[in-house]
């Protein structure tokens, strides 16, 4: 009890800090950046919540990511509503990851199966996205430009507001407040009758399909919300870089696999954490100097043997091993006065 | 009449490419349940160490049948023993272990050989068909693969090693009651793997060229060969590689060569719907 209290408050003041002090203090690029790692942090939420709590193992939910960026990216360009744009998009997010998902619960695959089908359609999407280089490609007035992705995504507005794009400050507002609305969408939802069935269905599925749950019915709800999450998150990263197919590429999934493993799978909290730490490296990787023994410090290099070593020996993740960390720490605390309150433990417990 | 017959080599190719670049995993999968996702960084070795050692000086035929299979099976013995070996059973856990040294390798590569593109032109010229012409080295390919396969069916069917292999494969417990220790069969397996997919990425290097990200553009094709073809190894990869490679053919000609591509990818999707099992887990069960 005492200890998700800890963790809730930990999460409340992290989130205040980030709403309301950083965009008082921080300089602009930490807000760019910030924003950036907001949106992909969403993104390993959507992830965290159907692996972690529904066991669907999605290694392409960067599919939904892209679907979601390039689907504002259209609708914003045709529309002159960057709020319609953002709902289409999410929309449009949520309806790909239902036929996905009907497609594979329906069919009953699962595991690793589930996992490549859903990467190779997300390959797909790379690959299909690509080649749409030429003006054949345009959709109204939306060119697709192939590998170079759509630069002119119009900025998200407020509504009733459509001529004053967001500035960069507003955008990181913008993202913190969507990936803190996300997590207690999640909390919620794993909070009620659908999300206990849901855990239930990840625990055993026979068991829960013999109780008389339809677990085909539940996977695809959850599925198609985490769609709908990773769409949002494709919104942001839209409007704060811009879409181009590698939102759905090989690197981008193993990113996001990366995020979740070091942060613990079953945690909601972690994958963020391990999200921002991931970028944060992969930032510093980017910039340290790469000469003599330095240039074995290749970011690919160094994130492959990160994930190689977490899935061998903290299969957890960071999370849970601050959090025994802490019961540890906390029941050691607790335990010795209780053992015997000798002259000793006094004099410990008044320095 | 051409057109048709280059149409038909062409899809010939294609098949016995997509049979090339599935086949080293097919085996590690078909026999150990383990999706090796550092497949297509296997191929890019091969292909670098080829290359590499062509450029040595060493006859291109050697350095492609002898010593890329030799340092990819070593490097496969390697990561079997230090990574692969603590994970059996866990499936998920292996790709993701997997996952994390194909980036790794991918990071090695670049660090040592640089982020550029290699390459040696195929040898052997090429086959004009009246307006048409195909390169001799391709339709080399296709008999390769053929090769590979046949002697792949001899080892698994007419040996000892053979029925060793398949005992493990159908009952691992059994196979140890009677004394056949199962770890020392998988890494085995997983070094021919290796080797295999040694070769193969080898044999494609002097058309497609090597760079350290080149596993990308395979993995996906061969992933979904071979899960598209079930349990047996041989058969599946085969009956797989037959009806992808025909999507890919037939969408390449009529549209875009990427299109193709494509399409091949998006018919695996639906054909696993249908047979959540692989083609082999409803047809052809006797098969290997």
């Amino acid at each position: 009890m005492m200890r998700s209290a800890l963790g809730y408050a930990i999460v409340t003041l992290s989130a205040i800090y980030a709403l309301f002090y950083v965009p008082q203090h921080a300089d602009l690029t930490t807000m760019i950046n910030g924003s950036v790692y907001a949106s992909y942090g969403v993104l390993a939420l959507s992830l965290a919540l159907i692996w972690g709590f529904a066991g669907i193992l999605s290694f392409g939910q960067a599919a939904f990511f892209g679907i979601g960026g390039y689907a504002y990216a259209i609708a914003a360009l045709n529309f002159d509503n960057t709020t319609l744009a953002a709902a289409v998009a999410i929309a449009a997010a949520a309806f790909s990851a239902a036929l996905l998902g009907y497609f594979m619960f329906w069919g009953r695959i699962s595991d690793v199966y589930l996992g490549v089908i859903t990467l190779t359609v997300s390959l797909i999407l790379s690959r299909f996205f690509n080649q749409t280089a030429g003006d054949q490609w345009t959709i109204g007035n939306a060119p697709l430009g192939g590998f170079n992705g759509i630069p002119s995504t119009p900025i998200i507005t407020l509504p009733g507001d459509p001529s004053n794009p967001l500035p960069p400050e507003q955008i990181y507002v913008l993202a913190i407040a969507t990936l803190v609305i996300c997590y207690l969408l999640c909390r919620l939802l794993l909070a009620t009758r659908f999300g206990a069935i849901v855990v239930a269905i990840r625990e055993n599925e026979t068991r829960a399909e013999l109780l008389g749950y339809d677990s085909r019915y539940y996977k695809l709800g959850v599925f198609t919300v985490a769609g709908a999450m990773a769409g949002a998150a494709g919104v942001l990263f839209a409007n704060c870089v811009f879409v181009s197919p590698n939102m759905f590429n090989l690197q981008t999934n193993g990113q996001l696999i990366i995020w979740i493993i070091i942060g613990g799978v079953g945690t909601l909290v972690g994958p963020v954490v391990g999200c921002f730490l991931t970028l944060m490296l992969s930032n510093y990787l980017g910039t340290v100097n790469h000469s003599g023994i330095l240039a074995w410090l290749d970011p690919n290099l160094v994130m492959g043997v990160l994930l190689t070593m977490f899935v061998l020996i903290m299969r957890k993740g960071l999370l849970p091993l601050v959090i025994s960390g802490f019961d540890r720490m906390a029941s050691a605390i607790g335990r010795r006065p209780a053992k015997s309150m000798t002259a000793n433990t006094a004099v410990d417990l008044s320095q | 009449m051409d057109y048709f017959f280059i149409v038909v080599l062409q899809l010939a190719v294609t098949i016995a490419n997509l049979a090339l670049v599935s086949i080293g995993l097919a085996i590690v999968f078909g026999m150990m349940r383990v999706i090796n996702f550092a497949h297509g960084e296997f191929l890019m070795l091969g292909g670098y160490a080829a290359i590499i050692s062509n450029r040595a000086g060493i006859n291109l035929w050697i350095a492609i049948f002898l010593i890329a299979p030799i340092v990819v099976g070593a490097v496969g013995i390697l990561l079997e023993r230090l990574v692969i070996r603590h994970l059996y059973g866990r499936m998920i856990d292996t790709m993701l272990a997997t996952w994390g040294i194909s980036l790794a390798l991918i990071g090695l590569v670049t660090v040592v050989f640089g982020n550029t593109v290699s390459g040696i032109s195929p040898p052997l010229g090429s086959l004009t068909v009246g307006r048409y012409a195909i390169g001799n080295y391709e339709l080399l390919l296709v008999a390769v693969a053929a090769a590979l396969f046949a002697a792949g069916w001899l080892v698994l069917r007419h040996t000892s090693l053979g029925l060793i292999a398949r005992g493990t494969m159908q009952d691992r417990e059994m196979s140890a009651a009677l004394g056949i220790d199962p770890s020392r069969v998988y890494a085995a397996t997983f070094a021919v793997g290796a080797a295999v997919s040694g070769l193969t990425g080898a044999l494609i290097a002097p058309i497609v060229g090597v760079v350290p990200t080149i596993g990308a553009m395979y993995i996906a094709k061969a992933f979904i060969t071979v899960i598209s073809g079930g349990v047996a190894i041989l058969a599946g990869t085969l009956g797989s590689s037959v009806l992808l490679g025909g999507v890919n053919t037939l969408i390449s000609f009529v549209f875009t060569p990427v299109l193709g591509e494509v399409a091949l990818l998006a018919a695996a999707v639906v054909l696993l719907r249908l047979l959540p099992q692989g083609i082999t887990g409803r047809f052809f069960r006797k098969a290997l």
